[in-house]
């Protein structure tokens, strides 16, 4: 694991874990949202970030996340916790089933993009018309404060939970790119034949990053879900996640240990900066959160190929010399 | 004994027969040479017999299995190393990197195969690059970057595909000491190559591709005196015309 690479994070993390002796609950709330994103992203990462395949679904984790501790809780009376661990599961199971349909048919690039944003679409009218997802109609959670019931009365409970899972993966991601297996998921995204050549098993190798992936989205999901007490299929499979986890490590850096989560932070606030300075001139806008992000991705895909971390990183070395 | 044998090797794009009925064999330990004009099925053949194409007819075995329906990845575990005609770097990776993937096959542990990487990357003189990008590499940088990802893979055969193309006289001179080295651990070694200065002193024998067919095989001095190879090369009747008299050829 490279020092460099995880001290930055777990500082940022840190000073994010302090915020409620000193924030406002707005300021919270944003905070939230946003390591909320930065976990999904995380998960994205993976698989888009160091295997280089560009996935438009993840919202099919994600929601599945979801779902799956919502409606183990709702309707069969299981432990969050336990809903939490089957929301994992299943995630990484859904990655695995859609990787070995797309890995094996040899898609990549945009049409294996493109399957993906058909998986989480199909999911999300799927979820929508089926009963036990409560239909359109969505479904409630019951409030129940408690940390056995992975609910907590005060916001901090809830952010130190997110921090925590945050840097938890910031740490897996970090110790995976030290080793055999971050170096196959490399190799497989900046070219598949060498790899192959070199003796990687190319396809074991995606459905490992996909089913990782999805795992971590997943996650993200159930944690979504048991901070908010709702869900229906249009937050769960909406397009919403898939676009700001994609943004979110553009706009970080994608493959980098820490991109997922600086990307997710600044593209949220920067959302949350143009909400409150527009709503001030004009009143409020509603969207314009979402103006703000196109923009972001237009303005890294131009300027900051590699994400934030990747300028940073160029700028460091530049001004060590 | 016969470390690879390929027998009957056919393959078939549409209408297109790249490459018809050729059979080679590789010893333990030898050094065999793959010649032929330009388009006669060279690079074919290795992506048969590595696994990247799979054959219209004919079988591959190595270390004596048949190994004719195995992925890539997987003879390459057996001791199957290729390295590719036009160069296939891990761009964004440092040499360090791109070779370390290689070691991994060997070496599951990340120091271990680090280390690999870099004695390797040294023995074919990429020592004083570890650090820099693949991207920043020459083209000679390139090919011995190549060079270094196949042998990390500690192979017992290394299908070389013309890595001497496009480097300079000087250059070919620095990496002819470099592949006899490789040899000499018992590598077996089977190459394309144009470079016939090469071929002449590495080879212990040479197969000649023409059309998608061996028209000849044999050791390097008797397969470039063949009449059949030098019209091969040169055109209908210009064996008889050399041999009739240089003036006029």
């Amino acid at each position: 694991m490279n020092p460099r690479e995880v001290w930055p994070g777990l500082a940022l993390l840190a000073v994010v874990a302090a915020m409620p002796l000193v924030a406002s609950n707005a300021v919270l709330n944003f905070l939230l949202s946003s390591l909320v994103v930065a976990l999904a992203a995380q998960g994205w990462n993976i698989l888009g970030g160091y295997a280089g395949q560009l996935s438009f679904g993840h919202a099919a984790f994600f929601g599945t996340g979801a779902y799956a501790t919502a409606i183990l809780q709702t309707r069969y009376g299981v432990n969050a916790w336990a809903g939490l661990a089957a929301g994992i599961a299943l995630g990484a199971l859904v990655g695995w089933a859609i990787g070995l349909l797309a890995f094996r048919a040899r898609l990549r690039g945009s049409y294996f993009a493109l399957v993906t944003l058909a998986f989480a679409e199909v999911l999300r009218i799927l979820a929508n018309a089926a009963d036990v997802t409560g239909g359109a109609a969505g479904l409630l959670v019951r409030l129940a404060p408690g940390a056995g019931n992975l609910q907590f009365a005060s916001r901090a409970g809830f952010l130190w939970l997110l921090t925590g899972a945050v840097a938890a993966v910031l740490l897996l991601t970090a110790w995976i790119a030290h080793r055999r297996l971050g170096a196959r998921l490399v190799a497989v995204r900046e070219n598949e034949d060498a790899a192959r050549a070199l003796g990687v098993d190319v396809l074991r190798v995606k459905l490992s990053a996909i089913a990782l992936s999805g795992a971590i989205t997943a996650a993200a999901g159930c944690l979504y879900v048991q901070n908010f007490l709702y869900l229906d299929a249009t937050i769960a499979y909406g397009t919403w996640i898939s676009v700001e986890v994609l943004i979110a490590c553009v706009l970080g850096g994608a493959g980098t240990v820490l991109g997922p989560v600086v990307g997710a932070l600044a593209l949220h606030g920067v959302g949350e900066l143009a909400k409150i300075a527009l709503g001030h001139v004009a009143g409020p806008v509603p969207g314009v959160d979402l103006v703000v992000f196109g923009a972001l991705l237009i303005l890294a895909v131009a300027f900051l190929p590699r994400g934030v971390m990747g300028g940073l990183r160029r700028a460091l070395r530049g001004a060590g010399r | 004994m016969s470390l690879l044998r390929a027998e009957g090797l056919t393959r078939r794009f549409g209408g297109l027969v790249a490459v018809d009925d050729a059979s080679l064999e590789v010893s333990e330990g030898g050094l065999i040479g793959l010649i032929g004009p330009n388009g006669a099925g060279k690079t074919t053949l290795f992506s048969l017999v590595s696994g990247f194409l799979a054959p219209s007819a004919g079988r591959v075995t190595f270390a004596g299995e048949d190994v004719t329906a195995e992925a890539p990845h997987r003879r390459a575990a057996r001791g199957m190393a290729r390295t590719f005609q036009i160069v296939q770097p891990f761009a964004g990776l440092t040499v360090r990197e791109n070779v370390a993937v290689g070691a991994y096959l060997r070496h599951p542990g990340r120091a271990e195969a680090v280390r690999a990487a870099e004695a390797v990357a040294r023995e074919v003189g990429l020592g004083p690059m570890l650090d820099a990008q693949a991207s920043a590499l020459t083209v000679a940088g390139r090919k011995r970057l190549e060079l270094a990802r196949a042998l990390a893979t500690a192979p017992r055969l290394l299908l070389l595909d013309e890595v001497l193309a496009g480097l300079n006289p000087s250059e070919v001179r620095d990496i002819i000491p470099v592949i006899r080295a490789i040899r000499e651990r018992g590598v077996a070694i089977l190459m394309i190559e144009h470079v016939m200065q090469a071929v002449m002193n590495l080879c212990d024998h040479v197969h000649v591709l023409a059309g998608g067919r061996m028209i000849a095989s044999g050791p390097p001095r008797a397969v470039t005196a063949d009449p059949r190879v030098v019209e091969a090369y040169l055109g209908h009747g210009a064996a008889a015309r050399i041999a009739a008299g240089g003036a006029h050829a």
